[in-house]
């Protein structure tokens, strides 16, 4: 079989069976659950697209994830709520009230703009300087997100986010990240993107714009970003600016370099196996907390433990738990006697 | 303007510019050698942080107390080189950048967790809650506090830096690594000292930004490591003079967007001058002040 199919196959076919197990199961924490991995899964590829080609890590993806729940908030939200989550409102804003679908939409296209139009000039850069403007500019989204209380209701929980995301909707929007991410990957743009990050200079001279290229990867991870943004706004449904920080930035990230930044099966790998892992330890958390063990609430173990096994990782193996190649040649590995490590990437 | 303004103005920046350049001094120095941003830089300000308010207490004068947590600081920078650097130097840029982000993680959470979410407040001695009058002005004595020490500290470095085999070796091995190896300079030695540099940094600046907040919570060191960010970039990521200009020039901007700026742009402060870092990075990728010619990373 082609291996390009099965590659497609095995980054989708997990979202598909945790479908089906959600809806046989039916448990109201388990569909939760499943929805917020399928969410984390468009935003870990969305960074997969920008950071595993080009070779450049990029903080400001959060940033973007903000951009898409805050517009998308905005304008589904209908009018008798919005004089009151948001009375500071401009007034042409106040009779806007769009189908959630369009807004989700629209918040996409809003991030991958804002990228578009930020983004360009700092493409330029590579290495250090290249992350710490990204960090820059998460700064820079922080700041206007806490401050323009027009339309964010300022460092203060924005509610009233009108609930549309099922778990049908966030499966299905992820398996199309999961095929985009892998379609991007194996495109022209990905192909000479992957040769820049091997060697600049020997790229540029085959004649790949480098500029370009980075900047067209960086405008799909946004929208990816945007788009994982609204859906996630309206599933929870009511949040603050800090949703969008450090925080949510080391988990994305976590699971991305956990499950291996350079591959799309990767990615998929590291959402699972690590959402898999958070949720057992938050339900031992709980458990002790529950239990009254000791005498303060026990908080952040969970990161402590992300961060450990982030550490162990990256000692033992740089490139993620798969670090080249895609599940497709990973698969041929019992059939194929050899040649596959040349193909491989 | 009259005097008293100036001298107010002055100070402000001056005082300001001290903690600045102290703390980007403290980045810049593993930057120099490794090429790399640390950013576990600003939990070693949290470890003496939390070091002053555990010996809370104890019968041991401040200024023991201090050493002790700066001590603290120093061997956190060490740990971070053997933690999250030393294991992963071989491998890629990003690789050492997401294991410095982990690293600080794991420490914010281990105060999250085994001490408490909450800020807590740390003794401070008598000196730093009073103030002198000068010209009319009530300057509180903390801040003169603060611009000695960073001064002295800022000469002894340059001392060190200048007239030591180690500053020697220690600016030989920034400018090319690979060489200063090949003239016998012990590489690891070279970086741990760095790292123990830099946590030596760290904890003077958390006493002296500690006796401005009076409380520290696990957060603490996310304002220093973004400082100095600002500040390394404004006066050039390579040079250690930069850091120190940088420093004092990002004091004098913070300090007259505070007197200038009016209230409802004031709270966007943060966003101008991080589209200033952006800018400059642009115009000047190298920063104001170039520093040595360098080879690869290696």
């Amino acid at each position: 079989m082609n291996r390009h199919l099965v590659t497609l196959i095995c980054i989708t076919l997990p979202v598909v069976l945790l479908v089906i197990a959600a809806e046989l199961i039916d448990d109201r924490l388990l569909t939760r659950l499943a929805t917020t991995l399928c969410i984390n899964m468009i935003l870990v590829l969305g960074l997969q697209i920008f950071t595993g080609n080009s070779g450049i890590l990029s903080f400001a993806h959060i940033g973007f994830m903000g951009i898409g729940a805050y517009t998308s908030a905005v304008i589904t939200m209908p009018a008798r709520l919005k004089s009151m989550a948001l009375p500071e409102l401009y007034p042409i804003m106040q009779g806007v009230q769009l189908d959630p679908l369009v807004g989700m939409a629209i918040g996409g296209v809003v991030a991958a703009l804002v990228a578009a139009i930020v983004a360009y000039p700092l493409m330029r850069l590579s290495d250090a300087a290249a992350v710490i403007t990204s960090f820059a500019l998460l700064m820079i989204l922080h700041t206007i997100m806490v401050h323009w209380s027009e339309v964010t209701n300022g460092p203060r929980t924005l509610f009233g986010i009108v609930e549309a995301t099922t778990l049908q909707l966030a499966a299905a929007a992820a398996v199309v990240a999961a095929i985009g991410a892998y379609w991007f990957k194996e495109s022209r743009v990905g192909i000479l993107l992957r040769a820049v990050r091997n060697d600049e200079v020997a790229a540029a001279a085959i004649g790949a714009h480098i500029p370009l290229l980075r900047w067209r990867a960086y405008v799909l991870s946004a929208f990816y970003a945007g788009i994982g943004g609204a859906l996630w706004a309206h599933f929870i449904t009511s949040f603050s600016p800090n949703a969008f920080y450090l925080r949510e930035t080391f988990v994305i990230l976590g699971m991305l370099v956990i499950g291996g930044p350079a591959t799309v099966s990767g990615a998929v790998f590291g959402v699972f196996s690590v959402t898999a892992v958070f949720e057992g330890l938050r339900a031992l958390e709980k458990a002790i907390n529950a239990a009254d063990l000791f005498s303060s609430t026990v908080v952040g173990l969970t990161e402590i433990i992300l961060a450990l096994v982030m550490l162990i990782v990256l000692i033992l193996r740089p490139g993620g738990i798969i670090e080249r190649n895609e599940f497709g040649t990973l698969a041929r590995w019992p059939f194929m006697k050899k040649q596959n490590s040349s193909r491989g990437e | 303007m009259d005097v008293g303004t100036i001298l107010q103005f002055t100070l402000d920046v001056l005082n300001l510019g001290s903690l600045y350049a102290l703390m980007a001094l403290g980045l810049v120095v593993i930057y120099g050698i490794l090429k790399l941003v640390n950013f576990a830089y600003g939990e070693l300000v949290m470890v003496a942080g939390y070091t002053l308010y555990l010996l809370n207490g104890s019968p041991l004068p401040w200024l023991i107390m201090a050493l002790v947590a700066v001590c603290m600081a120093v061997i956190g920078g060490i740990t971070t080189d053997l933690v999250a650097f030393r294991p992963v130097r071989a491998n890629s840029l990003t690789a050492m950048l997401i294991t410095s982000f982990a690293f600080s993680t794991l420490l914010q959470n281990a105060a999250l967790l085994f001490i408490s979410p909450r800020a807590r407040n740390v003794p401070l001695p008598e000196i730093f809650t009073q103030s002198v009058t000068m010209l009319g002005v009530i300057i509180p004595v903390r801040n003169l506090i603060t611009i000695a020490s960073a001064f002295i500290l800022l000469g002894a470095f340059t001392l060190v830096m200048k007239r030591t085999v180690l500053g020697m070796a220690l600016r030989a091995a920034a400018s090319n690594f690979t060489m200063a190896r090949m003239v016998g300079i012990p590489a690891n030695f070279i970086i741990t000292v760095a790292f123990a540099i830099s946590g030596l940094f760290a904890g003077v600046v958390a006493m002296l930004w500690l006796g401005r907040i009076g409380a520290v919570v696990p957060g603490i060191g996310l304002e220093p490591l973004l400082v100095a960010f600002i500040a390394c970039v404004i006066g050039g990521m390579r040079s250690l003079v930069g850091a120190v200009v940088g420093g004092y020039l990002l004091a004098l901007i913070d300090v007259s967007f505070n007197y200038a700026l009016p209230p409802d742009l004031l709270s966007f402060r943060d966003a101008f001058t991080f589209t200033m870092v952006i800018v400059i990075l642009l115009l000047r990728p190298s920063g104001l002040i170039k520093g040595p010619d360098t080879g690869k990373r290696t």
